[in-house]
């Protein structure tokens, strides 16, 4: 008697009926209907004789997991086999009903069966089983938690070569299987990426395919212990012969990695960084009378360094020794830029100056209404920098006579970048303007927020970020919006670039790494506190401060943690690379020189 | 050796193949080539051909195309603006050709909606969302009304939407767009959403094994399928001294790379070059829907 259709499947349908043998008792079956469609009516006797066959195969196999097999019969052109009826849902379901990640030590309980099932099936004799088919939706769970395997093989006779262009790809299968061939290293293969899909909740049939080792199981879940990680990895292997030999070694694999989590459950968690940050020994450190909030810059052997003592220093770069400093009449917080042997810096005592690198003797000042908080840039024989004064200034490099000065919507923090001969600059009432270089506008942008970020241009587009919380990508020549990146929180940090890549950090306190095509995140990297300098890159790594107080260094293509130095105060400036030294100040008043 | 092979032949001098070699160009010197073959244009602007054939095999045309232009400017500049799309419906299933033409009319339709107040108010505003954002909330429409009026089937999308210089490409699929350079190279911007094209990523088959392998019309993704859609979105530069091309797998699968190059330089214009790589298709054996679009980018 059938009660209710419980699955419909490609070939057919699963009804849930009692068994009228026994009429005293509920007795509750599964009925399994397929179809055949195979229009030759040789071919169609061929797959029921086939189909007889399997079901004879099943109904002598006797094991916990796998669903006791009552009848089969096949009427018209429909198949039909009675089996053990369960009391439970699949891990599909478990899946999507369950929020989060499910707990690791149930996952592996569940693999552990799933390997003595699978070992069951593939030793049979005479001929070993392929299940074929191993996938979250063909595992159940029955009522005491215990996992059963359904859907054999079986049906697959019933699958008729459709020609012409198909969609879908199981997702779970390995690649020799798209070959035709089906051995029991092609279950290991699927029950690795049934594990994967349980222990991330990412659907393979989702991803592209064969696609496992782009997002490693602890890089979705860092719950995860790095042993069973090796573990699936190792059945997901593209070449048979680097996976496990045998579902049975693949158990003991996991019963080994479950002993190791279980020891390290009970102990407090969290695994330290690659590298103790006390590990790391400053080559020097020098000492100013206040904060240091801005960027040091190097020349000819010398870093210069503005402090908010008001005064900009020279040092020498290998030791750290003072050669002399240079007093301005306000708090200086940007970056020196350097050019034809001196110094340009911009100081809140409202003015643009410039000395020698040599000396510190000064050479030309140039006076704006406001702070300078931004840095200087210099390009085409000028000098460009934005004032609180609302203006961005052109000033003659050599002379120091104004060339023209550009009227934003309010004061300008932002560096200026000159490039294809015009300025980009951002503002603080959130408007981006693009000028040409006889300070006409080209076009402007609005961001919800403030832009005191400095912008990026390369050949694809102008990047910059906002307090408003987004990286922006615009056409620079035109301004349209490619692409927008949602950071965490608001950002006034500075983007960089590597290869495809672009990097940026933001108040959440995460560093960023994203697509500058796809505009998707690649990596992003957890400080303990907002980001609020600017990373630089540098070889194969990033380094970049955070307001915790520490300068890390990660490798920009994984964003995995080098080191980390801590200094005694936020690091809100950006570090400076040079030689393998990697220069940095903080608000402790200390400048410190790294090993890179 | 040498003396050996003299002996032989009488002592006739050994000619010496370096002899006969010219040195390669430089990069400056192919450059200056380039420059002096491209005339320069006053109004920087697009161009644009197109082609399609049903093939010489099929009996329905599953493929659908849109080619859009625009050229508008004034005293306050203008950027070039176009709307290039190849959609390839999916034989195995039923109104392939359904589904490939309302995802090129709802993807179209979405985007020049977005751009219309741009181009044609007197004071545009600025859009609030990114081409990106644009591109993905028109694929998704199409999804939706893919699976409203032509339920189970498919279709492969590859949208380009060119503004100033540079292309915004959203792409489901196996059909491609490629970056064709004057020096013959065929960049594919695309990446195919093949089983085939992905065993081959791998290594686990070589090209030639894919070109002959009995499921390479598998399709991982396709607009019409599955629940979530995530389509490949991103932005390149024009390819601006070659041709932006777009094409369904009836020209790619069929014409090799050097023979479809030949095709687009040997025409006058671009109509005739799309014409000729539709014939060429043809001449190989038609066995499937033919579209191709070439872009151009002069001044």
């Amino acid at each position: 008697m059938i009660q209710e259709v419980i699955g419909v499947g490609g070939m057919g349908s699963v009804y849930r009926a009692r068994d009228l043998h026994f009429p005293n008792v509920v007795k509750l079956v599964a009925v399994k209907e397929m179809v055949n469609l195979a229009p030759d009516p040789l071919v169609r006797k061929t797959i029921i004789q086939n189909f007889e066959r399997e079901a004879n195969i099943l109904a002598t196999l006797t094991h916990p997991s796998i669903p006791s097999i009552y009848d089969y019969f096949s009427r018209d052109d429909r198949s039909y086999l009675v089996l053990e009826f369960i009391n439970g849902k699949d891990l599909e379901a478990v899946i999507s009903e369950t929020e989060g990640f499910l707990p690791d030590e149930q996952v592996v309980a569940w693999a552990i069966e799933l390997c003595d099932v699978l070992s069951f099936l593939h030793t049979h004799k005479p001929n070993p089983i392929i299940f074929r088919d191993m996938k979250p939706s063909n595992v159940m769970i029955n009522q005491y938690g215990h996992i059963m395997l359904v859907d054999f093989g079986i049906a697959k006779h019933f699958q008729s070569g459709q020609k012409g262009t198909m969609i879908g790809t199981e997702g779970y299968s390995p690649p020799e299987q798209y070959r035709g061939e089906a051995t029991p290293l092609a279950d290991i293969y699927a029950l690795g990426a049934t594990l994967h899909h349980l222990l991330t909740r990412r659907d393979p049939r989702l991803e592209p395919p064969f696609s496992f080792d782009e997002r490693p199981v602890r890089k979705i879940n860092a719950n995860i212990s790095a042993e069973v990680e090796a573990v699936i990895e190792r059945a997901l292997q593209y070449d048979p012969k680097d996976r496990f030999p045998s579902a049975a070694e693949m158990k003991d694999a996991l019963v080994a990695a479950a002993r190791q989590t279980g020891l390290l459950s009970r102990m407090p968690a969290q695994s330290a960084p690659a590298i103790q940050a006390n590990g790391i020994k400053p080559l020097w450190t020098f000492k100013c009378e206040d904060e240091i909030r801005g960027t040091p810059a190097y020349f000819d052997g010398n870093i210069y360094v503005g402090c908010y003592d008001n005064n900009l220093y020279a040092l020498t770069a290998a030791d750290g020794e003072f050669k002399w400093k240079y007093a301005t009449d306000g708090g200086i917080v940007s970056r020196p830029a350097m050019f034809g042997g001196n110094v340009f810096i911009g100081s809140e005592d409202h003015r643009l100056h410039v000395v020698t690198a040599r000396s510190g003797k000064v050479v030309w000042t140039h006076y704006t209404d406001g702070p300078v908080r931004s840095s200087p840039c210099i390009a085409e024989g000028h000098v460009f920098i934005g004032s609180d004064d609302g203006y961005l200034h052109a000033v003659n490099v050599t002379t120091g006579r104004p060339a023209w000065k550009f009227e934003a919507a309010g004061a300008i923090r932002s560096t200026p970048f000159v490039a294809n001969e015009l300025v980009y600059v951002g503002c603080e009432s959130g408007e981006f303007y693009c000028v040409d270089f006889k300070g006409e506008l080209k076009w402007r942008f609005r961001a919800k927020r403030a832009v005191t970020s400095s912008p990026l241009v390369s050949d694809q587009a102008v990047y910059f970020c906002s307090l408003d919380g987004i990286l922006y990508a615009l056409d620079h020549s035109n301004g349209w919006v490619l692409w927008r990146f949602r950071l965490g929180k608001g950002s006034i940090v500075s983007p960089v670039l590597a290869d495809d890549l672009i990097f940026t950090g933001a108040a959440d306190g995460f560093i960023y790494a994203v697509n500058v095509r796809t505009s998707k995140e690649v990596w992003r990297f957890r400080t303990e506190h907002q980001v609020s300098g600017s990373p630089v890159i540098y070889k194969d790594a990033l380094y970049c401060g955070s307001v915790d107080g520490q300068l890390y260094c990660l490798e920009y293509r994984t964003g995995r943690l080098r080191w980390k130095f801590s200094t005694e105060g936020p690091i809100t400036g950006t570090p400076l690379v040079y030689d393998d030294i990697v220069y940095v100040g903080s608000t402790d008043h200390q400048v410190y020189a790294l090993l890179a | 050796m040498i003396n050996f092979f003299r002996k032989l032949f009488g002592g006739k001098p050994t000619s010496r193949l370096d002899n006969i070699t010219t040195a390669p160009l430089s990069p400056q010197q192919i450059q200056d080539i380039i420059e002096a073959q491209n005339p320069r244009f006053e109004l920087q602007q697009l161009m644009a051909g197109s082609g399609q054939s049903v093939g010489k095999q099929r009996e329905l045309n599953e493929d659908s195309l849109l080619a859009l232009t625009t050229t508008l400017t004034g005293n306050g500049g203008g950027v070039p603006f176009g709307l290039y799309i190849v959609a390839d419906g999916m034989g195995g299933h039923q109104y392939g050709e359904v589904a490939s033409n309302v995802a090129i009319r709802t993807v179209g339709g979405h985007i020049m909606r977005k751009f219309h107040p741009y181009l044609f108010n007197l004071q545009p505003e600025q859009l609030d969302e990114s081409l990106q954002e644009i591109m993905l909330a028109g694929v998704v429409q199409a999804q939706q009304a893919i699976q409203r009026e032509a339920p189970g089937s498919g279709t492969t999308l590859t949208a380009a939407l060119v503004l100033g210089q540079q292309v915004t490409i959203a792409h489901v699929g196996d059909s491609r767009a490629y970056a064709v350079y004057p020096d013959g190279r065929f960049d594919p911007i695309t990446r195919d959403h093949s089983l085939v094209k992905r065993l081959e990523e791998l290594g686990q088959i070589t090209s030639d094994e894919a070109a002959i392998h009995p499921q390479r019309n598998v399709l991982y993704r396709a607009l019409g399928q599955g629940e979530v859609l995530e389509p490949d979105l991103f932005t390149v530069p024009f390819p601006k001294k070659g041709y932006l091309m777009l094409c369904s797998d009836g020209l790619w699968g069929v014409v090799a790379e050097q023979d479809m190059y030949r095709a687009i330089v040997e025409a006058p214009n671009l109509q005739r070059a799309c014409q000729n790589l539709v014939t060429a298709a043809n001449v190989a054996g038609g066995p499937d829907n033919i579209t191709v679009i070439l872009v151009q980018m002069i001044g």
